[in-house]
């Protein structure tokens, strides 16, 4: 006579199915546990990384809102520069995009073009920062001058450095591509590299508001 | 990233450096991180015997610290400023170097992949590169007390605006800065540990293993992470402000128009209370970053030494997301005489209060779990319920200072250090020390000599009440926290020798502690040598060979048909069922 001890003790229902092991489009090795969790490790992993970077920015937004509300909180007046390095930078989204769909249909081709493009584009993002920087210097806005100033050099800064790390992501994804190590099957490093892209994208819109909107 | 494949690793030798140094398997790493530890726990242990000198003989002369500590001693005296820097580091050093690192990287790191049924980590790199910038971060902040400035002055919170100008207080110069650089090295080496704790955990379990059996400490570890990725970038950020403050000339944290040391200090405009609610914001989830797991590990091991399943095992793991969910919304409790809106401060009391609810859950389950139980009374069992007797003194005075009243009477006082130390010191030293005499076996294979861990309890146990409990009297006779010198004050002359019994107390406390360290240090080689299931316990790293090879289970995975407490299962001929027997191959015996 069978005891189901388990059911008794926990109330819980007998161990689910077994699944086959592999096939799991994960990253094909048999020893990588048979977890039923959906998505894959390499992807939870950027979630959680970038969890943490939208942690970060969202505690400078918190000083950033309360010192608004201090009497000597001035406004300084941004760079017009920033206007187009963001089209570049939605545009340089757009391109690695396209990559990515060129990839799932098999066009290594355009694939390798469009995410160069992309890298491009996020280089000159970078390079207009940095010029941006420059027309304050000119104006005579530097980082201490004011909070909002302050505030200015440090998150665009940040932001800048978390880019960088996405455009040596990206340089890495196209030395693979290159070498054609990505497929229509296996382009998780470029699927990986276009998320955190994605964000950083949206993140700086979203600091560009903060700071316009202030 | 390396991935691991069995058939590779099994059978292939490595250099010493390279098996036990630069290691990337994730046993070594933790067992790197838990050694590490211990050694500042060492170092931060020292420093708070010399404040207990201080404080119990504060006039007392003594030669002998003259000649170490020439500067700091000045003529055989403690220099004032030496005090508070003694304070901050003693903090820093526990909080960060100790417990967090201790529970969350050496618990953490030995424990995930074992109870999962994993071969390693999820990123065994950024697993090794975790554990070698939190070391650097240890080197910086153990170099900021040999500066020639001085020792940092801020206290373990770093308020602003003393920590936002150098000038301050000598310690606030280079000591401050090796400060916020060793919080912010240890941050970033945390955050890499809690990437690969949640991938880890959600994505590498075993076959069979559902969320809802895991090992209450796996739980509590997840839980944790999670509350780490959240909590320590708002630290990371408010740091990166404090140091542009110290070194950009920004005035984030420092308002117009203050003098120190006779110094108009050249800022404007700034906000030292957001320093205090970024802080807390990071801090208080901090205190349960440390409180969590030693909740998890202390329920798996009175489970197994009680012999039977752990009381309600769905409501730990809801109370533990329950606990960490209020965690964020608490901070304000720490801020209750910064001047806020008296309505905030009751909003903030009733968020902490109800904390209370899921951590006297967790108290009751863990007392049924004892309650009529045959228990069997080793260190590690000992030390486990050591671990709910210091929660609960220490969690009660927390309903005390939670209440925005009651706390404007207490804050600053030595209720507070009391309460603080009992609840989130000791109580989670007791579920360290736990950890260690129930996992030590699969750790190096051998056992820790039951006696001295049983003498090294005792001494433990009455030495931290005798420590900690008159301190609740004391503060509510109004001894203030940070005090260098009580017998200054007259009001406070009477209670001096309570003083001078705690000093003696903590004297003992602290010499007990090298009983540990001996049976650790000498059992590693010297131990009775332990088999694979020493203590009849039924969560997977059990089944691993004693110590666990690189890539822990051997060839096959192991696949797990049962919930992790299936203790003393009637009708079963053995009085625990592993996880991995299937429940009808069970039935057949």
């Amino acid at each position: 006579m069978p005891i189901l001890t388990e059911d008794r003790r926990t109330g819980t229902v007998p161990p689910p199915p077994f699944k086959p092991s592999g096939g799991r489009g994960d990253d094909g090795s048999p020893d990588s546990g048979s977890s039923s969790f959906p998505i894959p490790k390499g992807q939870l992993g950027v979630w959680i990384l970038l969890t943490a970077i939208i942690m970060l920015f969202a505690g400078l937004s918190s000083a950033y809102i309360v010192l608004r509300g201090v009497p000597a909180w001035q406004n300084i007046e941004l760079p017009w520069l920033l206007w187009p390095n963001t089209t570049i930078l939605l545009l340089s989204s757009v391109a690695i995009d396209i990559s990515r769909r060129a990839v799932r249909r098999g066009d290594l081709q355009s694939m390798k073009r469009w995410l160069a493009s992309g890298g491009i584009l996020g280089v000159a993002f970078l390079v207009g920062q940095l010029a941006a920087w420059r027309q304050l210097v000119n104006a005579g806005v530097y980082l201490p001058s004011t909070l909002q100033s302050g505030f200015f050099y440090i998150l665009t800064g940040l932001h800048g450095l978390h880019l960088l790390g996405g455009v040596i992501a990206l340089g890495l994804v196209l030395a693979k591509a290159l070498k054609n190590r990505l497929t229509a099957f296996n382009y998780e490093p470029l699927k990986l590299c276009a998320m955190y892209w994605h964000v950083m994208d949206a993140l700086w819109v979203y600091l560009f508001l903060l700071l316009l909107l202030s | 990233m390396s991935e691991l494949h069995a058939a590779d690793h099994a059978h292939h030798e490595m250099g010493f450096l390279h098996k036990y140094v630069f290691s990337t398997d994730h046993k070594i790493i933790g067992i790197q991180y838990l050694i590490t530890a211990m050694a500042m726990a060492v170092v931060g242990g020292l420093l708070s015997m010399l404040m207990r000198y201080q404080l119990a003989w504060p006039q007392g002369v003594s030669p002998i610290m003259a000649k170490i500590f020439p500067v700091a001693y000045n003529g055989g005296l403690m220099e004032p400023g030496f005090y508070i820097s003694l304070v901050t580091m003693h903090g820093t050093i526990m909080v960060f170097f100790l417990f967090t690192a201790v529970l969350l990287g050496g618990f953490g790191n030995f424990l995930i992949p074992l109870q999962i049924g994993a071969r390693d980590m999820a990123f065994p790199f950024l697993n090794a590169l975790s554990y070698w910038i939190f070391l650097l971060s240890c080197i910086v902040i153990f170099s900021a007390l040999f500066v020639t400035s001085g020792a940092p002055m801020g206290g373990w919170t770093a308020y602003a605006p003393l920590s936002a100008v150098p000038a301050a207080a000598p310690g606030q110069a280079t000591g401050m800065t090796l400060w916020i650089t060793a919080i912010a090295l240890f941050s970033v080496s945390g955050l890499m540990g809690g990437l690969n704790y949640i991938t880890t955990i959600l994505t590498m379990r075993t076959r069979g293993m559902s969320m809802m059996r895991l090992p209450l400490a796996t739980w509590s570890l997840l839980v944790t992470s999670i509350l780490g990725l959240l909590a320590f970038p708002v630290l990371l950020g408010a740091g990166l402000l404090l140091m542009f403050d110290r070194m950009g000339g920004t005035s984030f944290f420092v308002p117009a128009g203050i003098i120190m040391n006779q110094m108009p200090i050249d800022h404007s405009g700034g906000h030292p209370l957001l320093w205090q609610h970024l802080f807390w914001f990071f801090g208080h989830p901090e205190v349960y970053i440390v409180v969590l797991p030693a909740m998890g590990m202390a329920s798996d091991i009175l489970s197994a030494f009680c012999r039977k399943p752990i009381f309600s095992y769905r409501m730990m793991v809801y109370s533990m997301v329950a606990i960490a969910v209020l965690s964020f919304v608490v901070w304000g409790h720490h801020m209750f005489v910064s001047g806020m809106n008296p309505f905030l401060g009751s909003v903030f009391t009733l968020t902490t209060l109800l904390i209370a609810v899921p951590s006297a859950i967790k108290t009751f389950n863990w007392l049924g779990t004892v309650w009529g139980a045959r228990i069997r009374f080793t260190p590690a069992a000992l030390f486990a319920l050591g671990f709910v007797s210091m929660f609960v003194s220490g969690g009660l005075s927390g309903v005390f200072l939670g209440t925005s009243a009651a706390d404007i009477q207490l804050q600053d006082t030595y209720f507070v250090v009391a309460h603080f130390h009992l609840v989130m010191a000791i109580a989670p030293l007791f579920a360290a020390f736990a950890g260690i005499y129930f996992w030590f076996p699969k750790m190096f294979g051998r056992f820790m000599n039951p006696t001295l861990g049983k003498i090294h309890f005792w001494f433990t146990f009455i030495g931290a009440y005798c420590v900690f409990f008159p301190m609740h009297v004391i503060g509510i006779g109004g001894q203030m926290r940070r005090i260098y010198d009580p017998t200054q004050y007259m009001f406070l002359q009477p209670q001096q020798p309570v003083n001078v019994f705690i000093s003696i107390s903590a004297f003992v406390l602290g010499s007990a502690q090298l009983i540990f360290l001996f049976n650790f240090f000498f059992s590693i080689f010297g131990g009775r040598v332990a088999e694979r299931n020493p203590w009849h316990a039924t969560t997977l790293e059990w089944i691993a060979p004693t110590p666990p090879g690189h890539g822990n289970f051997g060839e096959e995975l192991p696949t797990v048909h049962r919930w992790p407490f299936d203790y003393s299962v009637p009708g079963e001929r053995e009085d625990f069922v592993p996880q991995t027997v299937p429940a009808t191959v069970t039935a057949q015996h």
